[in-house]
């Protein structure tokens, strides 16, 4: 048995190590960003496919970005960054004209603020209501000059969950509701879920979340319905430019380096592929993303790591704690005995 | 929103080269009215001047926790208490049995298996499913520490429910086969709890530890100890305020072992290098802490003078250090809380870490080419 490898490290067969024979190959997502559009077809076909309930219909001050995060009730998330950069050799054909300013900063800032004052540190942003200060009585960007203007690109992601290697959530689930499908993806089985809300705080990406009024942990499952019937997940089929790919990982793998090469044959250096590496801290992701900036300007973890990396660690720590508990109690009695 | 603050300040980007995005988060700054700290003034041809604002510490997508913070709520912070109160007084009754104390043997008994029962409560209560709770049960899964503590709660539970049911037999059951045969069972009973006793009050250090929070998942070292010994102070302490004075001599020797413990484990946490740190040292569950360590600090004291004689002092302290541990896993929980609130704690640590192993690379694939 491979026990070294299955809390930690490469794994070449997430699905075989779970148990599953003669399965299918391991099946993932590549979001390749560089030509997503932001048009959010694939939230809406996920909600629409999965009949995931609405979670708040709310305007965030987040450029278009108005879904906020990852959720229970939002497993596909479009996020849209507003950056002062060209992207590549592009020319924004700006040169001499007056516009002003993007307001990225300015909208950060007060959707930042905004968010300390909600419930969860805006973790669940969307389903309650937010004071984003709006609306003030001048334009963004208004009053600023020709002096002021800047290179203007905008970047669009559509995350989802990853489908790690070694999945948190699932390492921690206590019933057995979270388990890996013969896809090698990982799934919450609803019958089964007791809403426990360990899984939660198991996610090192902060994917998968308890849904308030049902009391489950609720969470991406690739399609696994349609998965099963030889069909690809909702918001691959409904992704109008192929930003979403879906496919046995191995091939997307290849994909994603012939893709990175070509943008940085072209001068997008700053291109950069996120939880492809089955060397990193969750042996790779089942959805892997092509990323134009660094990972936490998409609000993704830069160095994720799986809390049970470290398991071998912590038990020997409470091992010698209980340890010494045993003999601080033993100890207390002895030379006590006179008293009676 | 005009933009006139956006134009005097410096507003490219945070980050090595590469521009900007949504940066910064303004929640460690401290004070009421917090502002982001931007980045150096910096545009493409690098012709602008720089800027007198510090430079941004880490970027983030508008400054949006990048984790979901825990949806537990004070009841799993109240049964850290309650958990490690009800098997480290389990340990104590033992002790007090096997050495003739019955009056510290009867409060170890009682009071372990009440707090097992809050225990119990709790657990089920913080369910999102509460009536699913014996899907537990389905599964044994030694990755998961919750499993684990769960089938640990399962082994336990018998001896300490029967202990104290035999202690609190009417007298007037007492005589009969029955009553006989469990009083009997008593000692036997109590010592299969107190096997398990130890693992009740140190799993729950890795239940916190196995989780992506940033502030848990640090002090994996450290959790255990304090949490052990915070278990073994509180139940020193409820030893303090129930048991006669003269059969009380163990626990308050255990209250100063325990606090002892507790505290020296609890300062190594605020030690610990890196920014997570910051969590456990600063805000609300600085105050917890710092009140637990007080108040922990306080109890043993008592215990090891005043309360040898006195019946008050006693009780006081064994209330003190009974608080001392309510505040200290409160404490605890909160730190850990606060560090998914904030992406900082995220980003931060983990930026650093792949940055560093990005330059030993760089440094690796240098020296190879040398050669």
């Amino acid at each position: 048995m491979t026990r070294e490898n299955s809390f930690h490290g490469p794994l070449a067969d997430p699905a075989g190590e779970a148990g599953h024979e003669d399965h299918p190959p391991r099946m993932g997502f590549f979001t390749d960003t560089s030509v997503c559009i932001g048009c959010k077809a694939c939230e809406v076909a996920c909600k629409e496919w999965n009949a995931v309930p609405e979670d708040g219909i709310e305007l965030l001050g987040m450029s278009y970005d108005n879904t906020g995060s990852l959720g229970a009730s939002s497993w596909r998330h479009v996020a849209f960054i507003e950056q002062q950069r060209p992207l590549g050799h592009q020319d924004a054909g700006l040169t001499d004209l007056p516009v002003g300013p993007s307001s990225t900063e300015t909208t950060t800032e007060v959707v930042a603020e905004a968010l300390e004052a909600t419930e969860r540190g805006g973790a669940n942003l969307g389903t309650a209501p937010v004071d984003l200060g709006f609306p003030s009585f001048d334009l963004p960007g208004a009053g600023s000059g020709v002096e002021n203007r800047t290179q203007f690109r905008w970047l669009m992601s559509s995350d989802v969950c990853k489908h790690c290697t070694h999945a948190g959530c699932l390492d921690v689930c206590p019933t057995g509701a979270l388990f890996r499908t013969e896809f090698g993806t990982v799934v919450v089985q609803q019958d089964i879920c007791n809403g426990c809300g360990y899984c939660v705080s198991g996610c090192p990406y902060g994917v998968i979340d308890r849904r308030p009024d049902d009391g489950r942990a609720w969470k991406c499952t690739m399609c696994y319905d349609r998965l099963r019937a030889d069909m690809e997940p909702a918001c691959a089929k409904a992704c109008p430019t192929d930003s979403i790919q879906f496919g046995p990982l191995d091939e997307l793998r290849e994909r994603a380096d012939r893709r990175l090469a070509d943008l940085h044959a072209i001068g997008v250096s700053e291109a950069q592929l996120y939880g492809r590496d089955p060397e990193d801290g969750v042996g790779g992701d089942g959805a892997f993303f092509l990323l134009l900036d660094d990972p936490e300007v998409y609000g993704f973890p830069p160095d994720p790591v799986v809390p049970a990396r470290d398991i071998k660690s912590m038990w020997q720590h409470a091992g010698t704690a209980a340890a010494m508990m045993v003999a601080a109690s033993a100890a207390v009695f002895l030379g006590g005995r006179r008293r009676r | 929103m005009s933009g006139d603050g956006t134009t005097d300040e410096g507003r490219t980007a945070p980050g090595d080269g590469a521009g900007g995005g949504p940066a910064g988060n303004p929640s460690h700054n401290g004070g009421k009215h917090r502002r982001r700290k931007y980045g150096r003034n910096r545009g493409d041809d690098g012709s602008r001047e720089e800027s007198m604002v510090p430079r941004a510490e880490f970027q983030s997508y508008y400054g949006r926790p990048v984790l979901k913070p825990p949806v537990w709520e004070w009841k799993i912070p109240a049964y850290l208490f309650t958990g490690g109160l009800s098997a480290a007084s389990t340990m104590l009754s033992v002790g007090a049995d096997l050495t003739g104390r019955p009056g510290l043997a009867r409060t170890g008994r009682v009071g372990g298996a009440a707090a097992l029962a809050a225990s119990m409560y709790l657990l089920v209560a913080d369910l999102g499913r509460p009536f699913r709770f014996h899907h537990m049960m389905r599964v044994a899964k030694p990755s998961s520490p919750m499993s684990v503590g769960t089938w640990i709660l399962i082994a336990y539970s018998p001896g300490s429910m029967l202990a104290a049911t035999a202690e609190l037999l009417p007298a007037s059951l007492r005589g009969t086969l029955p009553g006989r045969l469990l009083r009997f069972a008593a000692r036997p009973a109590g010592m299969s709890a107190a096997v398990f006793a130890p693992g009740v009050a140190s799993y729950t250090a890795v239940l916190l530890a196995q989780t992506a929070v940033p502030a848990w998942n640090d002090a994996h070292r450290e959790l255990p100890f304090v949490f052990t010994g915070s278990a073994a102070a509180s139940a020193a302490g409820l030893g303090m305020v129930c048991a006669p004075l003269e059969e009380a001599g163990p626990a308050r020797r255990l209250a100063a072992i325990g606090a002892a413990v507790e505290i020296v484990a609890s300062r190594m946490i605020d030690r610990r290098p890196g920014f997570v740190t910051t969590a456990y040292t600063t805000g609300h569950p600085h105050h917890l802490r710092k009140a637990s360590e007080y108040l922990t600090l306080g109890g043993a004291l008592t215990a090891l003078t005043l309360a040898r004689r006195s019946r008050v002092a006693a009780a006081v302290g064994g209330l003190a250090l009974m608080a001392g541990s309510v505040f200290q896993r409160f404490g605890v929980f909160e730190a850990g809380v606060h560090s998914t609130k904030d992406p900082a704690y995220v980003v931060k640590p983990q930026r650093e870490r792949l940055d560093a192993r990005k330059r030993e690379e760089a440094e690796r694939a240098a020296e190879a080419s040398q050669e």
